[in-house]
């Protein structure tokens, strides 16, 4: 992308200079839109819950900026000569269930033939630009609350190896189909000051997102991060995806690990996950509060995993 | 008998698959991978199987010399040993506790039992994955417990301890929760369907 001038405005509130989840747009003075896209290809084999999971991952980048969304369009790459038309039927019929479970319209999209199957949906939602949440206005004393599991990206592997089972197959697909709808609605009513899903660059490379560059440090403690049951087993048979090696790769120097930490737990808060929880850093007094309200309404278990500090600045320590 | 399997090219976990199929019957085995990923990958699953594993690095490419161990264990995952902690994590056990005095009999012994049973437990090496706590089983969490310390040093250990919602508020004892963390159903109900081992007490 570097080189490229990207067009802009006056009204453009996030957009790719700030880099976000979602681009975010002022219409008026209490106003803006969210727009955000995301595609990609099978994740599970069962076509009704591939398409779930591609709409709850499309809609998590408007939760995560404190936005509501509004209106889907579908994005459909698939390969009509090999494959029947019945499977891209249960694909759409997952992800237009999963957007009305969020209050979401489709109005329209696009297809095109291609090899390889993918799926996904460009999603616009509405927000008050006073309310925007940013992955960049932590504050020291800041606690960070992650609302689901780690360990998708692992499990994923195992599946594809034939070594994961029904149960935990199960457990994995509805943790990814799971809106992060109900925990952006709770988080709503208490001060918080930044967010975003975990996703891709798995647990710390998204927090390392966060504090690139700031005067400020992330500190977590591994026993408090919820994980997913048996992930453990399936890294310690070397079941990890090559995206965790690149995430590592990528940011393993901006984190100190202490001797506690091994390296299967770290390989754990590199894994790229699909459909992640949210990352909310909420002010210290309304961190417990906000912790048992989602612990309590939320399917999944929900850690306080850490909080931000002073010291080592633009760096992450895990404990 | 030794076997060569060249895994050049192959997208993940299929290194790792291969490399599974060809230990059933060779007890050496030679891999060659051409990214670090894989090359972690297949020398952390032949070491999680109890063989012995050589690295050779040459321009990018990984050569990995593997040995089965006479007396190692056939492809049947091992409970987790923590580091540092000499204990056995048995991660398939859920201990499901939905009382605070344990037995059916005078309720002072049930309690003399229940604190038997947490204090044996901690000192011992079994460490269950999981306890819940349901019913007047959370008030072994909260402040005034005697087994409190207990709760606390499984808690420290690695043990997953989870006390649930309702229950406290029944009792009134959410914030009086000292050990583990507050749970709710849904949680609780995922936790036994995927337990291997559930005992209840």
């Amino acid at each position: 992308m570097c080189g490229l001038e990207f067009p802009t405005d006056e009204n453009l509130i996030v957009g790719m200079e700030r880099a976000d989840d979602a681009g975010v747009y002022k219409v008026s003075e209490d106003l803006a839109l969210v727009q955000t896209v995301d595609f990609f290809t099978p994740i599970v084999n069962d076509p009704y819950w591939f398409g779930q999971i591609a709409a709850a991952n499309a809609l998590s980048d408007i939760y995560a900026m404190g936005g509501v969304p509004k209106t889907a369009m579908n994005l459909v790459a698939f390969p009509a000569k090999e494959m029947d038309l019945a499977v891209l039927r249960l694909i759409l019929q997952g992800g237009i269930e999963k957007i009305k479970e969020a209050g979401v319209v489709l109005v329209g999209g696009h297809s095109v033939e291609d090899k390889e199957l993918k799926y996904g949906l460009a999603v616009t939602g509405f927000i008050n630009p006073q309310r925007v949440l940013t992955k960049r206005d932590l504050r020291l004393g800041d606690q960070l609350i992650l609302t689901k599991p780690l360990g998708t990206g692992i499990i994923n592997t195992a599946i594809k190896g034939g070594l994961a089972t029904g149960n935990i197959v199960d457990y994995v697909t509805q943790l990814m189909a799971t809106l992060n709808r109900a925990a952006a609605e709770i988080m709503r009513s208490y001060p918080v000051h930044a967010c975003t899903d975990i996703t891709g660059f798995g647990l710390l490379g998204h927090m390392a997102e966060m504090i690139a560059d700031l005067e400020m440090s992330i500190e977590i403690f591994a026993q408090s991060i919820p994980i997913i049951p048996e992930v453990l087993e399936f890294a310690a048979m070397g079941l990890v995806p090559g995206g965790a090696y690149k995430n590592r790769e990528f940011r393993e120097v901006m984190v100190d690990f202490a001797p506690s930490v091994d390296k299967i737990f770290q390989d754990i808060l590199f894994d790229p996950q699909t459909s992640g929880g949210l990352l909310i850093c909420v002010a210290k007094e309304a961190a417990q509060e906000l912790l048992e309200q989602l612990q309590e309404n939320l399917p999944h278990p929900v850690g306080l995993i850490g909080q931000v500090v002073a010291e080592p600045k633009g760096r992450i320590t895990v404990h | 008998m030794e076997k060569r399997l060249d895994c050049r090219g192959l997208a993940c976990p299929q290194p790792v698959m291969e490399t599974k199929k060809a230990l059933v019957e060779a007890d050496e085995l030679i891999v060659l991978v051409d990214n670090p990923a894989a090359k972690e990958n297949v020398k952390r699953f032949a070491e999680s199987q109890g063989c012995k594993v050589e690295v050779k690095e040459e321009n990018g490419q990984f050569t990995l010399k593997i040995l089965k161990q006479k007396t190692a264990e056939k492809s049947i995952p091992k409970p987790e040993i923590i580091e540092g902690q000499k204990s056995i994590k048995d991660t398939e056990l859920i201990l499901f506790i939905d009382t605070d005095a344990m037995g059916k009999g005078p309720e002072e012994l049930g309690k003399i039992l229940m604190r038997s049973f947490l204090h044996t437990l901690e000192q011992s090496e079994v460490r269950p994955q999981k306890v819940i706590l349901l019913n007047s089983g959370v008030k072994l969490a909260c402040m005034g417990s005697e087994v409190l310390e207990d709760l606390q040093e499984l808690a420290a250990k690695g043990v997953e301890v989870l006390a649930c919602g309702t229950c406290l508020d029944f009792f009134g004892l959410k914030k009086d929760l000292r050990a583990g963390r507050v749970s709710n159903m849904y949680e609780i109900i995922n936790s036994l369907a995927q337990a291997k081992k559930v005992i209840k007490i």
